[in-house]
């Protein structure tokens, strides 16, 4: 009997939501826009887990759906994105944030939280710009092509007053300094990004594509996390690294070349890059997996982004854990929610056009 | 002592609390069979599974600059911390007042409750940059010896500084059992020195040192364990990479397993995560070895062990 309730009022909601066209109410309709007029509060218990690049995120948007839904427990551990993803796969979690979309072979297995034969969805739910870092006295800003922030990486350009260098700034004083290029110790989504856009850019200069794990020919000094790298980079005089953009705080940034015009970082020119990229292909129509075009020539694009997605079951085997997750992911993708996230970790929200494609998306979780 | 036993009485307390006493002792046992289990269990899949893209060259080219780091940090460590517990533990025993020896024995034993993480911040924020003109110095004038070669670090994040790091971490452990055996030295054999006219440094040389010897040793021993498996700060103070290098001031240093593993697993899946719980065991052999040393070399002490 509580079940037929519940799908009464899940139906209700779930009419208004595609009726109305502010995506971003669901939460609050869900909530109290049972057909009967009384209040159906959502409750229950949400676990999810991966990417801890949106940890911070996912703190603000779980204090931010707690309050709107104080029946709602929303658990998110920061374990990595492949911990997340294999999580899972295991049934053990309800959603997942990942750094890189599901991989062909993940989607061959089966998912015990997902009814038998259902495929999981994803879409972009986190941007987060990959700010090209640098500490030198006196400049705030570079421009570099992207074979010359390729070259300096690995190891070809060792000197600030390199012509390649020189050249993209005129005007501006180089010192003759050894440059120390820090890259992350730990493996992590940030470096992989990063050097997919230093492979695609400059295939001849970076030779071996987008990785995790440094290669050790390419040399430069290695730092623990995020936090590692900015202080590596703050505490030397000549270095340059990337981190998250959120985390430049007051050291020099480049901007980098996009067709003829250099664009800095920022959180449009980052969400404006997914909107210019094409989707993967040969993925079924809930799976918004974007392959960023790191080559983008689309005006005002930055392309060194950091894209992790969230993932969850199209028709959940708990049906209780379904309506939850409707909730949640539509906060999320919801302007409300975008900008919460936005104005606490300092990432980039995501489009509009992308927020009504993923909102397709959840209307039809089941 | 008579050979003849008494009869035992068995009340209940004894009974209880020889029991707990077992099982405590077999906990230890247990616990020490399960890890090493797990490690073996746990290792397998690396080289049975699928090829792994970070060891492509085979488990052994992998972990070998590992087990260098490891046992080269290690012993950068302890070759400064050993002169330098030995030197406390003789100013505490020997030198010192007895008042200002107790604060500066808890000041000691104050270092070993810092948190290796503190000890990790502490090496990237302050000591790093402290040393970098130091580094920069040695390379200039020192440069002609291999290990100070190379480009200089711009950070000061290089295996000598993780060495200091670690040299301090251990210190106290160090210095507290050294500061033990040396107050352990027979008080005769000291005042028999003194009475032949040694001076205090005569005395020491003499009667507190090759007494303290063994012990000196196997302290070093118990260090090296600490700092063989050190990770936070290790993790945190260094440049990694993964080669074999002697360099002590370049940003391509050797990184240990410990340090490696933490940095590694989070992002870990598949068999890679047994890839690197292979060399855990690995480190779990290494660390058991230097212990069995340790123990081998304090047996010995009982040899030689003063007047008694």
């Amino acid at each position: 009997m509580n079940n037929i309730l519940k799908l009464g009022a899940l139906a209700a909601a779930s009419t208004l939501v595609l009726a109305g066209c502010a995506a971003n109410e669901a939460v609050v309709e869900t909530a109290t826009g049972a057909a009967d007029g009384s209040t159906v509060e959502l409750t229950g218990t949400l676990n999810g887990s991966g990417a801890s690049s949106m940890a911070a995120g996912q703190e603000a948007w779980i204090a931010a759906f707690q309050i709107a839904n104080p029946g709602v427990t929303v658990n998110y551990d920061p374990t990595g994105s492949g911990t997340g993803r294999a999580q899972f796969m295991e049934g053990a979690t309800s959603f997942t944030g990942s750094d890189s979309y599901w991989k062909d072979e993940e989607l061959l297995k089966t998912f015990p939280s997902c009814e038998a034969g259902t495929m999981p969805w994803e879409f972009p739910i986190w941007i987060s710009p990959i700010a090209v870092i640098f500490n030198l006295d006196g400049i705030s800003s570079l421009n570099m092509e992207g074979t010359t922030v390729a070259g300096i990486f690995a190891g070809e350009i060792t000197m600030w007053n390199d012509s390649s260098i020189a050249a993209a700034n005129p005007g501006v004083a180089l010192p003759e300094l050894q440059i120390t290029a820090v890259h992350r110790s730990d493996e992590s989504g940030t470096s992989k990004n990063f050097t997919d856009y230093l492979a695609k850019v400059a295939e001849n200069v970076w030779t071996v594509g987008a990785i995790e794990a440094w290669p050790v020919e390419y040399g430069g000094e290695g730092a623990q996390g995020t936090s590692g790298v900015v202080s590596a980079v703050t505490g030397g005089n000549g270095t340059i690294g990337y981190a998250d953009a959120s985390r430049a705080g007051d050291l020099g940034t480049v901007a980098v070349k996009v067709g003829t015009d250099f664009v800095a970082y920022s959180a449009e020119a980052a969400a404006a890059v997914v909107d210019a990229s094409p989707l993967v292909e040969g993925r079924e129509s809930h799976d918004l997996a974007y392959k960023i075009d790191r080559n983008t020539t689309a005006s005002g694009a930055y392309p060194i982004v950091l894209v992790s997605y969230l993932m969850g079951c199209n028709d959940y085997v708990d049906d209780e854990q379904a309506e939850l997750v409707r909730a949640w992911a539509s906060f999320l993708v919801s302007e409300e929610g975008q900008n919460a996230a936005a104005a606490s970790a300092g990432n980039a929200p995501i489009s509009a056009g992308l927020r009504a494609k993923a909102q397709a998306i959840i209307d039809e979780i089941k | 002592m008579t050979d003849t036993k008494p009869k035992v009485v068995r009340r209940l307390g004894d009974v209880v609390f020889a029991n707990l006493a077992f099982f405590a002792g077999v906990s230890i046992l247990a616990t020490l069979a399960t890890v090493a289990a797990f490690l073996f269990a746990q290792s397998v899949p690396a080289f049975t599974g699928p090829p792994i893209d970070a060891a492509s060259e085979g488990f052994f080219s992998y972990v070998l600059p590992f087990v260098f780091g490891t046992v080269y940090a290690s012993v950068i460590g302890l070759a400064i911390a050993t002169p330098l517990a030995v030197g406390i533990a003789l100013y505490i025993s020997h030198f010192a007042n007895r008042r200002f020896a107790q604060i500066l024995g808890y000041a000691v034993d104050l270092l070993a409750a810092i948190p290796s993480v503190v000890y990790g911040l502490w090496g990237i924020l302050v000591l790093a940059p402290f040393l970098s003109p130091t580094f920069n110095w040695l390379n200039e004038n020192l440069g002609w010896i291999p290990i100070f070669a190379g480009q200089v670090s711009a950070t000061g994040r290089t295996m000598l500084t993780v060495g200091i790091v670690l040299a301090i971490m251990v210190l106290p452990i160090m210095a507290a059992l050294i500061r033990e055996i040396f107050l352990q030295t027979p008080r005769l054999h000291e005042e028999a020195a003194l009475a032949l006219g040694a001076t205090r440094w005569e005395m020491i040389k003499m009667a507190v040192l090759p007494f303290g010897r063994p012990g000196i040793i196997s302290a070093a021993m118990l260090g090296l364990g600490r700092a063989l498996g050190e990770t936070m700060a290790v993790a945190m103070v260094l440049s990694p990479a993964a080669v074999v290098s002697f360099a002590v001031l370049t940003s391509t240093n050797s990184n240990t397993i410990a340090a490696n593993i933490a940095l590694q697993f989070p992002e870990a899946g598949g068999n890679y995560t047994n890839l690197l719980i292979a060399t855990g065991l690995v480190l779990f052999a290494i660390t058991m070895v230097v212990n069995m040393i340790a123990r081998w070399v304090i047996s010995r002490r009982a040899e030689f062990s003063g007047a008694n």
